[in-house]
């Protein structure tokens, strides 16, 4: 593995991008998927895993199909987002935050600053953000999102 | 009503393509100082404008420029840090999403400065957009020879890409940042050496924020000297101030640095949100040392924020009414921090985590006698002992809250609530 850095240090740099990628294929960051990064870049799986493990946006572990990440930033509490929105979802979906719906459609979290504490409450779901969301904004997100797996 | 600068294009319509601006001035500045300048006079407009680092830390960008090696035999690199996160800060993102080209300009004009044939641009994995915009703004810049090889027929060939990063604040910190680019975890380096001496591949590096880049267009084209007449003596320029909590209007406002605290939070941001009094104001973003109302008349520019007490840091300014409970505050602060503590040295990755459970308990009613000692002594063992300033912007919001609202710590012991009527957290619950 020290062999690679030697020759080529910045090959070393396609690691963060790989990891999207694979996780992109295979859904969160299995073994298999890990391997295959470490074996591609001449990396051990110690270190890809080193990496996965720091990055916040890398999982390790299966989500849901959506998942819906409350901004728990103090911008976002103190116009009363980050609880009242996470209750909300809990109550919605049944489960709180870092679980799974049954059917494995939604994974609920909160997460630090979104950069949108102009526009909070503010929640992401997968690749897109959702500003100033209210509780009748929630529920149409939701019923739009399960309307493409019915 | 104050001349727009680096938002004066992002109310237009489509104001993030290339078509727009160059309709509006836009790459104007890289043909003159291509034409007109050679790099050390560039260098030397730039040191002259007086503009400083809008990241945070207020480095004056013309002598960091300096810093390069002058021999052109050595390979040297820009980065563009869009690694925005500061809780509060939401300015980089705008002008990501809305011209993007007028920073593309600022890139090529700074590598042209300092000799760099790559640059990269180091963008916040969570920011879609803005790394789609990025992405876009690049390749129509390509297109029409703003980049790549004899950019508008001159000698100079710039290549610039996108490295996303993966969602880990610290890489704004621009080590971290360097070592994230190079396929590492995303942990501070030991300062000296800078990066302007070994930076990315161990090569000299300049790095830069959004905004500062964002300023070098109009300081080519309008003079060093107008540039220098904006703002104060020691604060050159406007400033985009993104202002967010109890106001009426949240939202960024550029402005000429040296504006009141009172101006930006009355006159732009309308005032407070409800009739309820102000309490407090975070200047420049989670890691700024609190203001309070008889503070309101402080210019906001790096020194008087200095002289009082605080810092300008991003300029991500958090209005909190009376009814905000501080325990509250600094508890969801250190939350973040701890959270986004690398891990790299024990002052920060513990020390974050044992203030946290203080508050956590403080904050719940479940605080134990000598727990605010506690936390100042924790707060001693980490200031200026950690291997980057994390650790120091960690503990700000705690000092200061220690120092401006000791009675609701002391209260929140005692009671084993807040001293102020019901805030947010509590509606929640009981609701």
């Amino acid at each position: 593995m020290t062999q690679v850095q030697i020759r080529d240090p910045a090959a070393r740099s396609r690691l963060l991008t790989a990891l999207y990628i694979v996780q992109e294929q295979y859904g969160y960051l299995t073994p298999e998927a890990i391997e295959r990064v470490a074996e591609r870049l001449g990396l051990s799986t110690t270190e890809v895993y080193s990496m996965a493990s720091f990055y916040s946006l890398y999982r390790t572990e299966k989500t849901g199909r959506y998942v819906l990440q409350v901004c728990d930033g103090l911008s976002c509490h103190l116009v009363g987002g980050a609880e009242r929105l996470v209750d909300y979802l809990s109550q919605r979906l049944g489960i709180s935050p870092g679980e799974t719906t049954p059917d494995g459609l939604f994974t609920l979290e909160t997460v630090q600053c979104l950069a949108s504490c102009g526009t909070s409450p503010a929640i992401r779901v997968n690749d897109a953000l959702y500003e100033n969301m209210t509780a009748e904004k929630m529920d149409e997100l939701l019923e739009t999102l399960r309307g493409y797996h019915v | 009503m104050y001349e727009k600068i680096l938002t004066r294009n992002c109310g237009l319509p489509r104001s993030e393509t290339i078509d727009v601006y160059l309709a509006n001035g836009g790459y104007e500045a890289l043909r003159k100082a291509l034409s007109e300048y050679t790099p050390e006079q560039l260098i030397e407009v730039v040191t002259a404008s007086g503009l400083r680092g809008r990241g945070g830390a207020g480095f004056p960008a013309g002598r960091k420029w300096g810093f390069m090696p002058r021999d052109p035999a050595v390979e040297r690199y820009v980065c563009v840090n869009t690694d925005e996160g500061e809780p509060g800060t939401f300015k980089d993102r705008e002008l990501v999403e809305k011209d993007p080209h007028q920073i593309i300009e600022g890139v090529i004009l700074a590598s042209y400065a300092v000799g760099a044939k790559r640059a990269f641009v180091y963008i916040r994995g969570e920011f879609f957009l803005g790394v789609k915009r990025w992405i876009k703004a690049i390749d129509d810049a390509y297109a029409r020879g703003f980049l790549g090889k004899n950019i508008l027929g001159s000698p100079y060939s710039l290549d610039l890409s996108v490295h996303r990063g993966a969602g880990a604040y610290i890489c704004g910190e621009e080590t971290a940042l360097i070592e994230s680019l190079e396929g590492k975890r995303g942990e501070p380096r030991k300062k000296p050496p800078y990066p302007a001496n070994v930076g990315l591949w161990g090569k000299p590096t300049l790095v830069h924020n959004v905004e500062t880049l964002a300023n070098i267009p109009h300081i080519v084209n309008r003079g060093a000297a107008w540039f220098a007449g904006i703002g104060t003596a020691k604060s050159a320029g406007t400033k985009i101030f993104c202002v967010s909590g109890h106001v009426r209007n949240r939202g960024v406002f550029e402005l000429p640095l040296g504006v009141t605290l009172r101006e930006i939070i009355e006159e732009h941001a309308g005032g407070m949100a409800s009739d309820k009094a102000l309490k407090a104001v975070i200047p420049g973003g989670a890691s700024t040392p609190m203001l309070t109302p008889d503070q309101l008349d402080t210019q906001m520019a790096f020194e008087t924020l200095e002289a009082a007490g605080s810092m300008l840091g991003t300029g991500a300014v958090v209005v909190m009414d009376e009814d905000t409970c501080m325990v509250d505050v600094a508890r969801r602060l250190m939350r973040f921090f701890a959270h986004e503590s690398c891990g790299r040295c024990v002052p920060c990755r513990v020390g974050t985590r044992r203030m946290l459970d203080i508050l956590e308990r403080l904050e719940t009613g479940r605080g134990k006698a000598g727990d605010v000692e506690r936390l100042r002594d924790l707060a001693s063992s980490i200031r200026g002992l950690t291997f980057c300033p994390m650790g120091d912007a960690a503990v700000n919001p705690v000092l200061s809250g220690l120092k401006l609202f000791a009675n609701e710590y002391e209260y929140h012991l005692k009671n084993k609530h807040c001293l102020v009527p019901q805030h947010a957290a509590m509606d929640v619950a009981t609701a």
